[in-house]
């Protein structure tokens, strides 16, 4: 067995670098493409590092399209997003993981059946409404929507998550004297940390991906995100100018990549080992 | 949770500030004694000459126009018609918008274009090529003002057609397509195809150079339109197969290619002759590598060198409370000056008769001779009237010519796809 272990480790690690290459190709290759010159680009046999490194995309990147702008307010849209599903769905999830009545669970089943509409089927009503509202074409309605669109599966994750916490832990808080809502916020909320991470990256994520609601809804130039921004360096027939669009898509990816690593520090488990007896 | 806390601050207050500089999303202004009438223009330009042009005309208008200010918005190809449909259904269509002939039959019949017929002026009307209205009028209405044009050429390795010995043909004397034929087979060697065609959807580019030998595809396009297939609407995919299939000079992997997706292969000399559209000229200027030599040659010629084009247009937008405005704003944009930089920005053709005389229109070396030369053969290419067309095409032909160009079906087979399955969706679109 022992003299087994360093070759398991060692495949064990080749595994990992693999996979790591494997992960990390279609950004080396987003970076090599945006530095490379169109010439080389069109070559038969491509080249994995840039014979001749010009940061002239970027220039043209940056000067044809408003990438800054549209940076700052896919971050804005993308975060406010997050932070309004993950408020929303902390105390739903908590009602329905902990009150299991009728309306919960006919609830839950709802939450299940909004997951099946296509969104084409709802982007004209949505639309509509929205101008009916006076939201069309603004910021708030694009987050009203992404905040709809995402609560029911990150509901459905928290309510996992506060299924797992003992409610033993409650129990113990409130013979201690602490009211509900301190219980919630002191107890619950920190045991949630990685559940709520999660939810908060997915939702961030879906907001700063997504590009139908956004072509819809918003139409003046200084409000528009990210993936409307980016889908111009594409045109008729679909030839893409792939140099600044590399080059645009590598400066957009930075925000949401900073993101991640702030946040995934929190996606922790384990804080529930040896909370209670069983 | 203090990352949480922070982050959920600085959301609401970016939401503040959101709500505070949010559009309400009116729809021009009111044009009232005081303020200047307000117009939005949406382009879909996307090259940067192109963008740049677009951008200038726009301000130069503006500084002139004090009492007409235009907004410039960016749309993007591929999702434009989504777009617009949604737009105009729910009344915050721009007033003017850049898009194509193919579509404006469909928003005319839904109410969702002006007629420009009684605006217009003379002098737009006859400055732009009668082929080029053509594309535009339906029942006499006139839906939009077309501006660019593609038509189709064939560009050669120059180096090695030289080498070959291949007498080149010229704007007078142009390949026919046996001519065309022959000298694949002679520029086809064991390392290289003699041709490319890419045809990852092959459906336009047939349907258009089909027009070479007479063919219509449909029969009463603007009426009870049926899919028809005889021998010449034949004959242009049957001579692109037999040059992949039986003479072997033309290569069969153009079958799931776009024509950008053939330049590599090109530039390395594995393909000598490229058909394809003026547009790709920017391409080869922007990627050929240092020392690759390309020329464009003349449109093929058929039973003629006529070419079925559709048009890429300004229209104005039913629900515009500017009408006169909007077409006064169109007829400068479309001047035959501000054509010309179009057009250059595209490398595409200008509609004005007089833009395409600019010296800029006509230089030698980038091409732009051989693809004016091909606007006197343009014609409206008759599927633009048959209504659902683009379902039959994306349904029905695009599968069926792809089919038939991978050799798993026969020409027969093909005719059969194209006019009795076609003619389902077809029917459809006439009850």
């Amino acid at each position: 067995m022992n003299r087994r272990r360093p070759a398991v480790t060692s495949l064990k690690y080749l595994a990992l670098v693999t996979y790591l290459i494997f992960l990390a190709f279609p950004l080396f290759w987003l970076i090599s493409t945006s530095l490379k010159t169109p010439q080389e680009i069109a070559l038969i046999d491509p080249t994995m590092i840039p014979r001749e490194i010009t940061f002239d995309n970027f220039t043209t990147a940056f000067s044809e399209q408003p990438i800054v702008r549209s940076i700052l307010n896919t971050t804005l849209v993308a975060g406010a997003s997050c932070v309004l599903t993950v408020l929303l769905s902390i105390p739903a999830a908590y009602v329905m993981a902990r009150y299991r009545s009728t309306l919960s669970r006919a609830t839950l089943v709802w939450v299940l059946l909004s997951q099946i509409f296509p969104f084409i089927l709802v982007i004209i009503p949505l639309f509509l409404l929205l101008r009916d509202f006076g939201l069309y074409d603004t910021y708030i309605g694009l987050i009203t929507v992404y905040v709809v669109w995402s609560m029911p599966f990150a509901l459905w994750m928290l309510r996992s998550y506060v299924a797992t916490i003992p409610y033993e832990l409650e129990e113990a808080a409130s013979m201690d004297g602490a009211s509900k809502a301190r219980t919630i916020k002191d107890i619950v909320a920190p045991l949630l940390a990685p559940g709520v991470v999660a939810a908060g990256l997915f939702a961030f994520v879906s907001a700063w991906n997504e590009f139908m609601f956004a072509l819809v809804l918003i139409r003046s130039p200084e409000q528009q995100t990210l993936s409307l921004t980016l889908v111009k360096f594409i045109g008729a027939e679909g030839v893409a100018r792939l140099g600044p669009l590399a080059a645009a898509s590598l400066v957009a990816t930075v925000p949401s990549l900073i993101f991640f690593a702030i946040m995934q520090r929190r996606l922790t488990g384990g804080l529930l080992g040896g909370a209670v007896k069983s | 949770m203090r990352v949480f806390k922070a982050a959920a601050a600085v959301t609401a207050a970016g939401l503040v500030l959101a709500a505070c500089g949010s559009d309400d999303g009116g729809d021009g202004g009111s044009g009232s004694a005081d303020e200047p009438v307000e117009l939005t223009f949406q382009t879909l330009a996307w090259q940067t000459a192109s963008i740049k042009a677009n951008e200038q005309i726009v301000k130069t208008w503006n500084e002139e126009n004090p009492d007409i200010q235009v907004e410039l918005l960016q749309g993007d190809w591929n999702n434009v018609h989504d777009q617009l449909v949604t737009s105009f259904e729910g009344g915050t269509a721009p007033d003017v918008f850049h898009y194509e002939s193919t579509t404006l039959l469909d928003f005319s019949d839904r109410g969702n274009v002006l007629d420009l017929s009684e605006y217009l002026s003379d002098g737009i009307r006859e400055d732009i090529r009668q082929g080029a209205w053509d594309t535009v009028t339906y029942d006499d209405g006139v839906y939009g003002v077309p501006f660019l044009q593609e038509s189709q050429v064939v560009f050669a390795n120059k180096a090695v057609v030289d080498k070959a010995g291949i007498e080149l043909p010229t704007i007078e004397d142009p390949w026919t397509w046996d001519e065309f034929a022959a000298a694949a087979q002679k520029l086809t060697t064991e390392n290289r195809y003699g041709a490319v065609f890419p045809l990852k959807s092959p459906a336009n580019r047939v349907l258009n150079l089909g027009r070479n030998f007479g063919a219509d595809y449909f029969s009463d396009p603007s009426g009870d339109a049926k899919a028809v297939f005889g021998d010449a609407e034949a004959e242009v995919p049957q001579r692109i197969h037999e040059m992949i299939y039986t003479d072997e000079t033309a290569s069969p992997d153009g079958v799931g290619m776009s024509s950008s997706d053939a330049l590599p292969a090109f530039f390395d000399g594995q393909y000598a002759l490229l058909p394809g559209a003026i547009w790709l000229r920017q391409q080869l200027t922007e990627q050929a590598p240092d020392g690759f030599e390309w020329i464009t040659l003349p449109a093929l010629e058929g039973d003629s060198q006529q070419q079925g084009a559709v048009a890429q247009t300004l229209s104005v937008s039913a629900s515009t409370e500017h009408p006169e405005e909007a077409v006064q704003f169109i007829e400068y944009f479309l001047n035959a000056e501000n054509q010309v930089k179009l057009a250059a920005g595209d490398w595409l053709l200008p509609t004005s008769q007089e833009a395409a005389k600019s010296p800029r229109l006509n230089d030698e070396a980038t091409g732009w001779d051989v693809a004016t030369a091909t606007a006197d053969n343009l014609e409206m290419a008759p599927f633009q009237q048959v209504k659902g067309f683009e379902e039959w095409k994306s349904k029905i032909a695009n599968p069926a010519l792809q089919e038939y160009f991978s050799d798993e079906i026969s020409i027969e087979e093909l005719g059969t796809k194209l006019t009795e399955d076609g003619n389902e969706i077809l029917e459809r679109y006439q009850r």
